[in-house]
């Protein structure tokens, strides 16, 4: 495919063919190579179809092939005339990323790393279908649906300070009415569980910090001192919420003139886009109270080994698979659009009424974990951000080789011993899950973080690496 | 060979085979299951059925496979075999089959499937070799 270089961290996909727009690509030379090696251009050019899709078709620097949207694809679509299309906020729902920060020491935690791993693993539910210790009723349900981490609070899981350092400040505004009874089924049983997959419980430690100022701002800076990484999403709920609307626009819209089937969309201003984007609202909620309820089981596992949790402050909780209404600068004009992020978190720069108002004044948290190896990077927003991607930075390190190639390449049980001789410890619920996510499967995360720094979508505050490691 | 898996990066991509398409579809199911875990070791202890309609062939197959994928979650039904599938393709396309398997939670599981995605979905109905090839969500 022909690619033009923009700069050294930029490179454009010329329109061409039915594309509305032009591809752009936000990544290193070494990164793009590993982003050609699969369909994750081809899906930045089918993105370009969709109707009302403003500016580019963008792909971040960690991204790979997805299904339909590539995996760190962000589209902004014109709020009159453009699409809400499922796939590209992805069937997880609000998946994100929570970051916990504490007063210990890495030397402090290390004695005490494989008791909390245990304990951990025993009170945040993980893997296949496992349902959580929570037996909601219905009407708790729709109360979760309507009101995200708010509820979770509410209901003693976590305190109100929670919120305020948090996305939306844990709520969005959805009708619990529009998501099916299948869909609540599949959810009751699993809220305040992490998964599997790649979600994952992280104890880390922060190795680097890279600017004090904002690393005060968001209390890590401290190097030395340990954080607690959660990253899950909505679970079957969100699964569900996302594969019966994609059946049901397209049976209403048909899918005749897309690239691809999994492109399915309804336009914005349409009762099913409408009623969409509040059933995936409702599902946002559900990922918020789902990490917020897994937060509060770590402060009592942590309680229950270090003697308290008094100083476990949430530092923020970011989604990276979502549709949101914003208003940004297109063309010079200020203008309402509906920016899919799927893969790819959200990276407002001070000033944002969105940013809460912890963070307004120097721009919101921004977290981009790397493999279960390496390490993760804590950045912040900015207004660069918003004048050239949205505000938009990468979500990860991007997977690299496919899950059979990771199980056929490595054996879980020594990528486990590799990385205890490296100091971190696993507690995973297979070998083979162990083996799937094993670092060279995944792209190098100091490259990703790297990019998103020189471009400014996001700028480099903290590396935290890992101490221990729960896997789903 | 009743499926085999395919390279995606970051999903699981499998074609499943079958003399008929009924047989393709059947083992499609078991293909989905062998994600989560080790089918050969699962037991038939549980029998449920599965009736579902669609559009077009496609459809079909996805709302067929997202079905499993909720029995799952509501069932804690983990699947072994697909017996007795049938397409009627008179009037409503539809499909009906009996799904046998046994508690999920009986059972060392991996990979979580969350959906089945209409990516690269491609049904070939030859006589005598029919493939259907999907790409779950991981």
């Amino acid at each position: 495919m022909e690619l033009k270089k923009v700069n050294a961290n930029t490179w454009d996909i010329p329109k061409q063919g039915g594309m509305k727009v032009p591809g752009r690509i936000f990544a290193s030379e070494k990164l793009l190579e590993a982003i050609k090696q699969d369909q994750t251009l081809q899906q930045a050019v089918n993105v370009a179809h969709l109707k009302g899709i403003l500016k580019y078709s963008f792909v971040q620097s960690d991204a790979h092939q997805g299904y339909g949207f590539p995996i760190g694809g962000v589209a902004a679509m014109d709020v009159e005339e453009g699409v809400i299309s499922p796939g590209g906020i992805g069937y997880d729902i609000g998946c994100g990323v929570r970051l916990i920060k504490t007063n210990w020491t890495a030397d402090e935690i290390k004695p005490h790393i494989k008791e909390l791993l245990e304990k951990l693993y025993k009170e945040v539910p993980s893997g296949v279908g496992k349902p959580g210790v929570t037996e909601l009723s219905n009407d708790e349900l729709q109360e979760v649906l309507a009101r995200g981490a708010q509820w979770a609070v509410g209901q003693g899981y976590g305190k109100k300070a929670d919120l305020e350092h948090t996305e939306e400040y844990g709520s969005m505004e959805a009708d619990p009415s529009l998501v099916s009874a299948r869909a609540l089924k599949r959810g009751r049983p699993q809220l305040g569980t992490l998964g599997a997959g790649n979600h994952f419980l992280e104890i880390q430690e922060i190795e680097k910090v890279h600017d004090n100022k904002t690393a005060a701002a968001f209390k890590l800076d401290n190097e030395g001192y340990v954080t607690i990484m959660i990253h899950c999403g909505s679970r079957g709920l969100g699964h569900q919420v996302a594969s019966e609307y994609i059946r049901a626009m397209e049976k209403k819209y048909g899918y005749e003139d897309l690239p691809d089937r999994e492109l399915i969309n309804a336009p914005i201003q349409s009762d099913l886009g409408q009623e969409y984007y509040k059933a995936m609202c409702a599902a946002l909620n559900y990922s918020f109270a789902n990490r917020q309820m897994i937060m509060h089981w770590v402060r009592e596992v942590f309680a229950d080994v270090m003697g308290n949790h008094h100083d476990m402050d949430l530092v923020y909780d970011v989604c990276h698979n979502t549709a949101k209404f914003e208003t940004h600068d297109v063309d010079g004009e200020k203008r309402n659009v509906c920016v899919h992020r799927k893969g790819s978190t959200r990276s407002f720069g001070p000033e944002r009424e969105e940013v809460p108002e912890a963070y307004r004044h120097i721009g919101q948290p921004v977290f981009i974990p790397g493999s279960m190896a390496t390490g993760s990077y804590v950045l912040v927003g900015t207004k660069k951000s918003e004048e050239i991607s949205f505000g938009s930075t990468a979500h990860g390190a991007g997977r690299l080789l496919s899950r059979s190639k990771s199980i056929k390449k490595f054996n879980g049980e020594s990528v486990a011993k590799e990385m205890e001789k490296q100091g971190i410890h696993v507690k995973a619920a297979s070998w083979k899950g162990i083996a799937e996510e094993a670092a060279p499967a995944y792209k190098d995360i100091d490259e990703v973080a790297k990019v998103s720094h020189e471009l400014e979508l996001a700028k480099r505050v903290a590396r935290l690496k890992p101490l221990g490691v729960v896997k789903g | 060979m009743k499926y085999k898996f395919l390279e995606h990066t970051a999903d699981v991509k499998f074609q499943a085979y079958g003399k008929t398409l009924e047989e393709a579809y059947s083992n499609a199911g078991e293909a989905l299951s062998a994600v989560m875990t080790e089918v050969d070791d699962v037991k038939e202890t549980r029998s449920l059925t599965v009736a579902v309609q669609g559009e077009d062939m496609k459809s079909l197959l996805y709302d067929y496979l997202a079905e499993l994928i909720v029995l799952v979650n509501t069932e804690n039904f983990l699947l072994k075999r697909v017996d007795a599938l049938k397409i009627d393709r008179d009037g409503v396309l539809s499909l009906t089959a009996t799904l046998l398997g046994d508690d999920l939670d009986k059972y060392k599981t991996h990979d979580d499937v969350k959906a089945v995605t209409y990516n690269e979905m491609e049904i070939d109905e030859t006589p005598g070799k029919c493939v259907v090839q999907v790409v779950l969500d991981i």
